[in-house]
């Protein structure tokens, strides 16, 4: 442990300490580091005295600039706000027929529309408003309430089997498990479903069976309200069981499962979630347009 | 290893599990009705496991009173075993979350296996179950060769070991059954919480007992780092973990405080435990383990005291800034910003400490994988730490906070320089633990040096670039003045960096399992003859009862 011993390789000077063969050299401190110490505190110290920084018991130092972040965002949400009310009050003015006619308003109901909608509706109707198994496709012309903007823009505000106290109310009722029709009987209205409706191209032997009863049962048990022609009421919320759009899906074991245990499908209301702005520009957004650029698109 | 110890020790080691046993007992009873019932049954378990292995050797003879003159390294050895277990664990469920977050079907429809129980389990596995081992086992050995001086006893080391490993299982199965008290990286509840309290101070008794007893006139600056990091992890643990039962029978316990207060505490405490945990304790580490291997003297012992203080003192004050733009007076952000800010310095010093003295070894880090991980790993404290003060600073945080860059961060520190300074030190610690002359297979070191790497670059070159993303996707607005992306668009975009940091993981993990065979068959190899012990392991210096 000799004192001032030198490192062969570097020829420093080491401390004369040694631990389990473990050195250490005498080198001083880099004069960058020293360098950086003092420009980070220099920066900290003017950083100080411009902001907000230290405690002083019930109060701070304020900061010479006078920056605080609450009044920050509270400026920048009223600027932003005044500058989209170039727009706003238009919307808010104006009926839905009107707005659609307006092509500048209408870029921004494309716009804006996009992304309430991907925020609020995309996880049930799917991103490209298309649906899925129990969440309608918004895409098509196939609407379970009718698909004027006023009426999606009141579906919006209330909810369908909602909580809201006014809420769009719709239940089919459980015509197997209550014991209404038996499973030949639900077979068979299956099979008049299947024969009569557009676009199904996967008919098999089961389908063959029963229609004609099936066309009975129809009349007798479903026509009340989904129509006698099978075409939906939307004063109900009845769907079209005729046309190429379904709520869960057109295969036998769905439409079975259906009628058995009947169906009462949600939507949240959102008049408490969104402003009315918001819930007028998703109304025009899904009636005009997710449907047109799905067709645009195909 | 129980034949190790003295028919005293094996005494007091059968009543202090007897004592855990029914404490465990005592908690099942009281938590029958509640998750906590399974809590005390794991430790009774755990608490008759060891029972069961000290009655199965009480009346073994008594040991040479040899042992005196050589250093205490049983636990060390099972510590490293534990360490390389954790890892494989902990790094498999941080692969599994990766791809659950490209793929959200592998949740496969259990609640133990949801996001929010595998995540706490990764987190949890790899920092407190693998980093946690590997600190124990190594400042074990590092305060013994450094001070000269034996553990003052063979109970108390066994005693943080186990009941160090004790608390990770409790905290793990108590995720995926559901008990947290939501605080991250601190999501183990009271009961917990309190037994860790009991093995810390166990901790910090044993290794100040064992500095008090060195030989060598001054203590080495890991000891410092590894002091540090017992100390200050205590303080954190235990008022961070201040918190009321609902009862003695209920898993659950609400914090002592509230809103912004609490938020405040919870960085305060996560802040430092990478400070103290992830840093302090590996700076230890890396202190010993990379001079050894490097054959090289410390570049400058002045460097590393004032980057010790430097620290110690900065992040106390920097946790603050994992809270811009919250309801967090402003005044608390500032301060965190600027602590954060200096914080750069001292840091730096740590990482150009650690690469200066390589020079005149450098040939031995191109020859040796060993070295190369300790060399990595100090080229990734120095990026992680840079990358840190940035992000710390208010206008960087506002695009960066609350996305990916977040998690790429943490991981260019967690496994750039937490995971390659312990594989490091780990294959320079196993043959000399084992008495080998090397370890089992240099190529596969080397095979889990470039997977290591490969891994970490995929990985945080895959967040960087999806957390810029969503951060830019986020605050990009339309001429109209309303966002021009929904958070749904965002995620889409993230989707093909995710299934990247999966594969990034999977390189890592397969890293850490090369690394746990090529641990495992040293371990089986033969012992090296005693004539060649000294020239091929460089000699420990001796032990000298008496002395």
């Amino acid at each position: 442990m000799a004192v001032g011993e030198r490192d062969p390789v570097t020829g420093k000077h080491t401390t004369g300490h040694e631990w389990n063969g473990i050195k250490e050299l005498d080198n001083r401190v880099p004069r960058a580091v020293f360098f950086f110490l003092l420009a980070t505190i220099l920066f900290s110290i003017v950083y100080w005295v411009l902001m907000p920084a230290w405690p002083l018991g019930v109060t701070y130092t304020k900061g010479l600039l006078g920056i605080d972040q609450r009044q920050t965002v509270e400026k920048a949400v009223e600027e932003a706000a005044a500058q989209r009310a170039a727009w706003t009050d238009e919307i808010v003015r104006l009926d839905f027929a009107e707005i659609t006619k307006r092509p500048e308003l209408m870029r921004i109901v494309r716009e804006s529309g996009s992304t309430l909608f991907g925020d609020n509706c995309a996880v049930c109707h799917g991103t490209d408003a298309k649906g899925s198994p129990g969440f309608p496709s918004l895409a098509d012309d196939s609407w379970l309430w009718g698909g004027n903007p006023e009426i999606v823009a009141e579906t919006l505000r209330i909810g369908i089997n909602s909580t809201h106290p006014e809420t769009r109310f719709a239940q089919m009722p459980a015509f197997g498990r209550d014991g209404i029709l038996d499973r030949p009987a639900i077979s068979s209205i299956v099979s008049f479903i299947r024969n009569n409706a557009e676009g199904i191209d996967d008919l098999g032997p089961l389908d063959m069976k029963g229609v004609e009863e099936g066309a009975q049962l129809f009349a007798e048990n479903c026509a009340a309200c989904h129509g006698a022609e099978g075409r939906g009421d939307p004063a109900m919320g009845a769907p079209d069981l005729m046309d190429n759009s379904w709520v869960i899906s057109s295969d036998r074991a769905s439409l079975s499962r259906t009628i058995w245990q009947g169906r009462q499908g949600q939507m949240p209301h959102w008049e408490e979630r969104l402003a009315e702005i918001d819930r007028k520009i998703l109304a025009i957004y899904v009636t005009e347009i997710a449907g047109r650029k799905m067709e645009a698109a195909q | 290893m129980i034949a190790g110890l003295t028919a005293t020790e094996r005494q007091i080691g059968l009543v202090l599990a007897g004592l855990v046993t029914l404490m465990g007992a005592a908690l099942g009873i009281a938590g029958r009705n509640d998750v906590l019932g399974y809590q005390g049954l794991l430790i009774v378990v755990f608490g008759a496991l060891v029972m069961i292995a000290l009655l199965r050797n009480l009346d073994a003879p008594e040991p040479d009173e040899s042992r005196l003159a050589e250093y205490y390294d049983d636990p060390i050895r099972f510590g490293i075993v534990l360490t390389m277990l954790w890892a494989i664990f902990g790094m498999f469920v941080g692969l599994w979350v990766a791809a659950l977050l490209a793929w959200p079907e592998l949740t496969f429809d259990a609640a133990w296996a949801s996001f929010g129980r595998l995540r706490p389990a990764h987190t949890t596995g790899v920092i407190f179950g693998f980093g946690g081992n590997a600190l124990i086992a190594t400042s074990l050995h590092v305060v013994q060769r450094t001070s000269r001086a034996r553990l003052p006893d063979q109970v108390s080391p066994w005693f943080v070991l186990l009941g160090y490993n004790l608390f990770c299982l409790l905290a793990v199965t108590g995720y995926f059954a559901g008990i947290t008290q939501s605080k991250e990286y601190a999501e183990p509840e009271w009961y917990a919480d309190l037994w860790l309290v009991i093995v810390w101070v166990a901790y910090f008794a044993l290794y100040i007992r064992t500095l008090a007893r060195r030989k060598e006139p001054h203590i080495y600056v890991a000891n410092w780092y590894y002091m540090a990091f017992i100390l200050v992890v205590a303080v954190l643990h235990i008022v961070n973990n201040l918190a009321v039962p609902v009862s003695f029978g209920s898993a659950k316990a609400y914090s002592a405080f509230s809103g912004v207060q609490d938020a405040m505490t919870q960085w305060w405490y996560g802040h430092n435990a990478v400070a103290f945990f992830l840093t302090a304790g590996f700076l230890g580490m890396m202190y010993y383990y990379l001079p050894k291997r490097a054959e090289r003297p410390i570049y400058s012992y002045r460097l590393s005291i004032i980057s010790f203080w430097g620290i110690t003192f900065m992040y106390m004050w920097a946790g603050s800034h994992h809270l811009h733009y919250t309801a967090l007076p402003h005044w608390v952000q500032t301060l965190g910003m600027t602590f954060s800010v200096v914080l750069l310095v001292p840091s730096w010093a740590s990482a150009a400490n650690a690469l200066l003295t390589l020079n005149g070894a450098w040939h031995k880090v191109r020859d040796d994988a060993t070295l190369r991980f300790m060399m990595v790993a100090a080229v990734f404290y120095g990026l992680s730490t840079f990358e840190g003060s940035f992000l710390a600073i208010r206008a960087v945080n506002s695009l960066s906070h609350y996305t990916d860059w977040t998690v790429g961060h943490v991981h260019a520190g967690a496994l750039g320089w937490v995971a390659m300074i312990t594989f490091g030190a780990l294959y320079t610690l196993t043959p000399a633990m084992w008495k080998r002359a090397r370890m089992y297979s240099n190529t596969l070191v080397e095979v889990h040096f470039w997977c290591a790497v490969i891994g970490t670059l995929i990985y945080v070159f895959a967040m960087w670039n999806s957390g810029i993303i969503q951060g830019l996707m986020w605050r990009t607005y339309n001429d109209s003045g309303t966002l021009t992306y929904s958070f749904i668009e965002s995620l889409v975009a993230m989707h093909p960096y995710y299934i990247a940091r999966t594969l990034g993981g999977l390189f890592f993990l397969a890293g850490a399992a090369v690394g746990t065979y090529n641990i495992f068959m040293t371990i089986r190899h033969e012992p090296l003859p005693l004539s060649r012990r000294a020239e091929a392991l460089g000699t420990d210096r001796p032990l000298v009862p008496g002395e």
